[in-house]
């Protein structure tokens, strides 16, 4: 019980933790912040899997296998890449978003962060960022590979082909957050893998709405997979401008937005 | 200057159980103050409502003057947090974490300065779930520390670290406070309040039932001194009793830690090392004081595991 401390010999001189506090730079904070997340995303293997593997094992295999319906003259290449780019971005922005949310909470890193200056909103920008960057290096990996294969876009709609994956990926971003942000990590990783299978396959993604029986086809083009699937589609093979999937995505997002705001707890 | 923390009446309930029950607490700015209790007695949830994160249901908390929920943009800046356990991305290397939270202050230590001094530097790139339970603690107190905070909040800040790692925490914890910094940190060790803290709270069931500086409280809880010593465990002590006069209590408090209560003088000692003798024991580490702050909280708090 006697003992004191340092005995004698201070460990740290003077002055050394005196009282300095305030709020770093936000530009700062949002850049260090999406530097982080986007490493822990690449260096997940099971991200690594959902985000890359699974959608370039597609790609070269719908790309050589003559399985699913494509349109008329169309290469079936031409016909796949935009639909599994809009996979990329739902199997990460959303399925891997929502997962890594669902985890981090449990393991107090959101609490640990909004104990910090980091206001709450640069939270949500800083894994937006990161989602954006992971977004663009699945594109030049999946882009490359299907070059390979003989992908031949439209150049006149690949800038709006951009303009689609950006909105793709904060639509599926927000709704991830809103999937991540409220639910237990158990119920949170089964769920997002459920909603990416249902709508790989029924939701506008492997299967273009117009193949779809009756009104199926209409209600699949209003889904976030449908729109940005069928978006891309036109873009990069027609070069069409359509304003229609733009629209649809901004609402969910919009919506999705909206909801988690209310709904995301901290732990 | 205002205090660095005042709470008055704070009540907070989960469901039916309430776990913070009337407290009052004052800690001046500067202060170091250790909050005792057993298990689920309020000391995190109190803790948690200063930071911010919980919501009160009664009462006034103001932490350096404000209030934790409604001016939290204002007040995180200016304080550290060292939250119990976790705290981080399982992934994420030690320097990547600290160096996040760095960038979030103004003007921060140097990240690697403080992963070296707080014995990190060689663990700069392991991922935080392959650290240690001690070397995550020590992350997770740079964490608080990093900012230059003027208040800092450690829950359990030494618990699962090695006699050396909980040492150096103690040096770093008189360092903030000859800095000037406030320290409200929560513990289980009665060493470590003992001999760091200016001021114990000991809480139980959500309300505070003792306070004051160690030897206050050691003081104002020993009426008599008390006459300490080791031997083997499971000495009689009822014929110990029998062999002192009248009045004094022996007791066993721990496998081999005995106790004698009453007034000690001369004779008492003899006796019992007397009696020692003929038992053919050796009564080892024999103190005549006054009851040690872990004596005082057993006698607060009772003695019975919580369930």
């Amino acid at each position: 019980m006697t003992t004191t401390p340092s005995a004698g010999r201070p460990r740290f001189a003077p002055g050394t933790f005196t009282p300095a506090p305030g709020s770093g730079r936000r530009g700062r904070m949002l850049l260090t912040h999406a530097r982080v997340e986007t490493s822990l995303t690449l260096r997940h293997g099971e991200q690594i899997l959902l985000t890359l593997l699974i959608p370039l094992a597609l790609l070269v295999g719908l790309s050589l296998l003559d399985i699913l319906p494509t349109e008329g003259s169309l290469a079936r290449v031409d016909w796949i890449t935009p639909r599994i780019l809009a996979l990329a971005v739902m199997s990460s922005a959303f399925t891997g978003q929502a997962i890594a949310l669902g985890f981090d909470r449990r393991y107090g890193v959101l609490k640990r962060l909004s104990a910090t200056a980091l206001p709450r909103w640069l939270l949500v920008a800083g894994r937006l960022a990161a989602a954006l960057v992971v977004v663009a290096l699945q594109v030049v990996v999946l882009g490359a590979v299907a070059a390979l294969l003989g992908w031949a876009p439209s150049l006149s709609g690949a800038a709006y082909g951009v303009v689609l994956l950006v909105a793709g990926t904060l639509s599926f971003g927000a709704l991830g957050v809103l999937l991540g942000g409220s639910l237990r990590p158990e119920l949170v990783l089964a769920l997002a893998n459920l909603v990416w299978f249902v709508l790989l396959l029924a939701g506008g993604i492997l299967l273009a709405p117009a193949t779809l029986p009756g009104a199926a086809g209409d209600i699949v083009a209003l889904l976030p997979s449908g729109a940005l699937a069928e978006g891309l589609r036109a873009a990069l093979t027609e070069g069409t401008v359509s304003w229609r999937p733009l629209a649809v995505l901004a609402a969910w997002g919009a919506v999705a937005a909206a909801l988690a705001t209310r709904t995301t707890r901290l732990t | 200057m205002g205090d660095a923390v005042e709470i008055t009446g704070l009540v907070k309930r989960f469901g039916s159980v309430t776990a913070v029950d009337g407290l009052d607490l004052k800690m001046p700015r500067g202060g170091l103050l250790a909050l005792l209790g057993p298990n689920g007695a309020g000391k995190t949830t109190t803790v948690e409502i200063c930071e911010g994160f919980v919501r009160p249901d009664e009462g006034t908390v103001r932490v350096l003057g404000l209030d934790p929920r409604r001016d939290g943009t204002a007040l995180r800046p200016r304080i550290g947090v060292m939250p119990q356990g976790g705290g981080a991305y399982p992934g994420v290397r030690a320097e990547e974490m600290l160096g996040l939270v760095a960038a979030c202050a103004a003007d921060p230590l140097d990240p690697a300065w403080l992963l070296d001094v707080l014995g990190l530097g060689g663990a700069r790139r392991t991922p935080f779930k392959r650290l240690s339970g001690g070397q995550q603690q020590r992350l997770s107190l740079a964490c608080a520390l990093v900012g230059r905070p003027e208040l800092v909040f450690l829950d359990e800040p030494t618990a699962g670290m090695d006699p050396q790692a909980r040492r150096l925490v103690w040096d770093l914890l008189e360092a903030l406070r000859a800095d000037g910094v406030s320290v409200l940190l929560t513990t289980h060790l009665m060493e470590e309040a003992e001999t760091l803290a200016d001021d114990i709270v000991i809480v139980d069931r959500g309300r505070v039932i003792a306070q004051g500086s160690p030897s206050a409280l050691t003081a104002e809880h020993a009426d008599d001194a008390q006459l300490r010593f080791r031997a083997r465990p499971g000495l009689d002590t009822e014929l110990l009793s029998a062999a002192l006069p009248e009045g004094y209590l022996v007791r066993e408090s721990a496998p081999g830690a005995y106790r004698v209560a009453g007034i000690v003088d001369p004779q008492v000692v003899s006796t019992v090392t007397a009696w020692c003798a003929q038992q053919g024991v050796l009564a080892e580490e024999l103190h005549v004081g006054k009851r040690d702050l872990e004596e005082v909280f057993l006698e607060l708090t009772g003695r019975e595991l919580r369930t």
